[in-house]
């Protein structure tokens, strides 16, 4: 990938952050910071392929350490998210 | 490393998952399918992940991810929901951890990369680590593990020459390619330090802005991590995550009225001092004449803070809030953007309790309807309704926006004794003369009151 156009991912990324929050309602802002922090896990799959080539022990312990920190990241951040969006309702018992 | 076509087509595919997922989440209709969007898009990023050539220690790999998983999600599910914000904390501390060590792998191998690519990686390690850290404290001091906030001597001064120290130690890093392995160790000595020493001082009230940084760090680091792994998807949804993180982190402060500067490096001190001395004298009433007070008025609005909460008191004042309701009274409910540890964290609270989102109001929907209503009970909160924030100059919480219920024609406090709140500032409220407290634990006087309630029919 040649630096500009990483540049402009960059940027392009950034101003959709920033959309996606700004008319976000209060109510949805733990929700939404939780789910954030969930969609930032997927730093498990740049573990995966950091892991997948380490060579020497060293590596592969710190690789070890990053793909269950990575996992942990994705799967807590899912289970608190989904967990906290499931309680809002519109009617009771509905 | 090429990666091909096909495995690059579903890490796509992953991206645009988390996407369409985060706007999802921005509507409460909505929401509850886009976190599921978003995890279809993990499950089929991290699949993908595994059909990339080369790759080896596979057996490692599928342990980590189950050992990982697991341990996450059996926590995740057993954690209460008032204890939520810290979770999200350790979560996000992990996710920051792992992007720091994915860079020390790659410094490790001393794999050649250009300029540009090495700073970043540096800048993803350095920020990952303080994330990692600092999160971990956030944790430790939500769940009550580190009970007090700790200030070093000259408390600024080491945070600044701790964070020129690792910028330094980076420096030196990307300077000697490959570096010695003794450079990088000591460079993630410090950013681990670093994390670890400028969130040691924060107090829990400050926690949530603090926990919604790191959030957008971690994000930052991942994205960078991504550039140096050639993958979009990971620059993608790191980039997002810290661009929304730090306008979560703005949103969060301005709520406060606390500028972010302040929260990191001068905390509220919390022994009250600055503001006028209050005159007047707090005035008790009973639960029985609380209900009766509520039972026959037209309007009522009920003001929730954490200390509702931590008595697990929402169930009952949803009971409590029914009956109002059957006798006719109109009941509302007033958040401030900052009750609970987390802004909407009360909304997640009360939504728990079966309370529907439809009667529940933001600040500026409901102050005005503050002179209108004939009691405004306030439950666990305090330095959100104290009107000294709109009249005293001199209090430290002055121009932070509040809650008016002392507009209320009256006013029921319950309150566990006359302490002050998280700020340690006097609340005028409790000595105005519309006003009444009613002493003691949240739970069984909401308890009290619905007996009460249920007698009068």
């Amino acid at each position: 990938m040649t630096e500009m156009l990483a540049l402009y991912i960059f940027m392009l990324a950034a101003f959709t952050g920033y959309e996606i929050i700004a008319k976000v309602p209060v109510i949805l802002h733990t929700p939404l910071m939780s789910g954030s922090n969930f969609i930032h896990g997927v730093v498990v799959v740049g573990a995966m392929v950091a892991l997948g080539h380490a060579e020497t022990v060293t590596e592969q312990a710190i690789g070890f350490f990053a793909v269950a920190l990575g996992a942990a990241n994705a799967a807590g951040g899912y289970v608190v998210t989904e967990r906290m969006l499931g309680m809002f309702k519109k009617k009771e018992g509905a | 490393m090429d990666t091909p076509f096909y495995v690059q087509f579903f890490w796509f595919l992953g991206a645009l998952l988390f996407i369409l997922g985060l706007k999802g989440m921005s509507s409460p209709v909505t929401a509850r399918k886009g976190i599921v969007w978003a995890g279809y898009g993990m499950i089929i990023a991290v699949v993908a992940t595994f059909f990339v050539p080369g790759l080896q220690n596979i057996a490692l790999m599928v342990a980590a991810l189950l050992i990982g998983s697991a341990v996450a999600w059996i926590s995740g599910q057993k954690v209460q929901m008032t204890d939520m914000p810290q979770m999200v904390a350790i979560y996000n501390g992990m996710g920051g951890g792992a992007a720091a060590a994915i860079a020390a792998v790659e410094f490790s191998r001393g794999g050649h990369h250009d300029l540009a690519t090495t700073t970043l990686t540096v800048i993803g390690a350095l920020i990952g680590a303080v994330s990692f850290t600092g999160s971990c404290v956030a944790f430790a001091k939500l769940q009550g593990i580190m009970k007090k906030a700790f200030r070093l001597p000259a408390q600024n001064t080491v945070n600044v020459v701790l964070a020129l120290l690792s910028v330094v130690l980076g420096v030196a890093v990307i300077g000697m390619s490959p570096a010695d392995p003794m450079l990088i160790v000591l460079f993630f000595v410090v950013a681990l330090v670093l994390g670890l020493i400028v969130t040691l001082p924060i107090g829990g009230a400050d926690m949530p802005v603090v926990i919604s940084l790191f959030n957008a760090f971690t994000g930052l680091a991942v994205g960078f991590e991504g550039y140096m792994q050639n993958n979009p998807t990971l620059i993608i949804a790191g980039i997002v995550v810290g661009a929304s993180g730090t306008l979560l982190t703005q949103l969060m402060a301005k709520a406060m009225n606390r500028p972010l500067t302040n929260i990191l490096f001068s905390p509220i001190t919390g022994n009250g001092e600055g503001g006028q001395a209050i005159e007047g004298t707090m005035k008790e009433l009973n639960a029985l004449d609380a209900a009766a007070m509520m039972r026959y008025a037209s309007k009522v609005i009920i003001v929730p803070g954490y200390g509702m909460a931590v008595a697990h008191a929402q169930h009952k004042v949803w009971e409590m809030t029914a009956l109002l309701e059957e006798a006719g009274v109109e009941v509302k409910f007033a958040i401030h953007p900052v009750a609970g540890r987390m802004p909407g964290h009360m909304n997640v609270l009360l939504a728990e309790a079966g309370v529907p989102y439809d009667k529940i109001y933001d600040l500026e929907e409901i102050n005005g309807e503050f002179p209108q209503c004939d009691v405004a009970l306030i439950i666990g909160a305090n330095d959100v309704v104290n009107p000294t924030a709109r009249t005293d100059k001199s209090s430290p919480i002055y121009g932070m926006p509040i809650l008016d219920a002392d507009m209320a024609q009256n006013v029921i406090v319950i309150k566990r004794g006359k302490g002050t709140g998280y700020s340690g500032v006097e609340n005028a409220l409790f000595y105005t003369d519309n006003c009444r407290m009613l002493y003691g634990d949240a739970q069984p006087m909401a308890g009290e009151i619905i007996q009460h309630l249920k007698t009068m029919g």
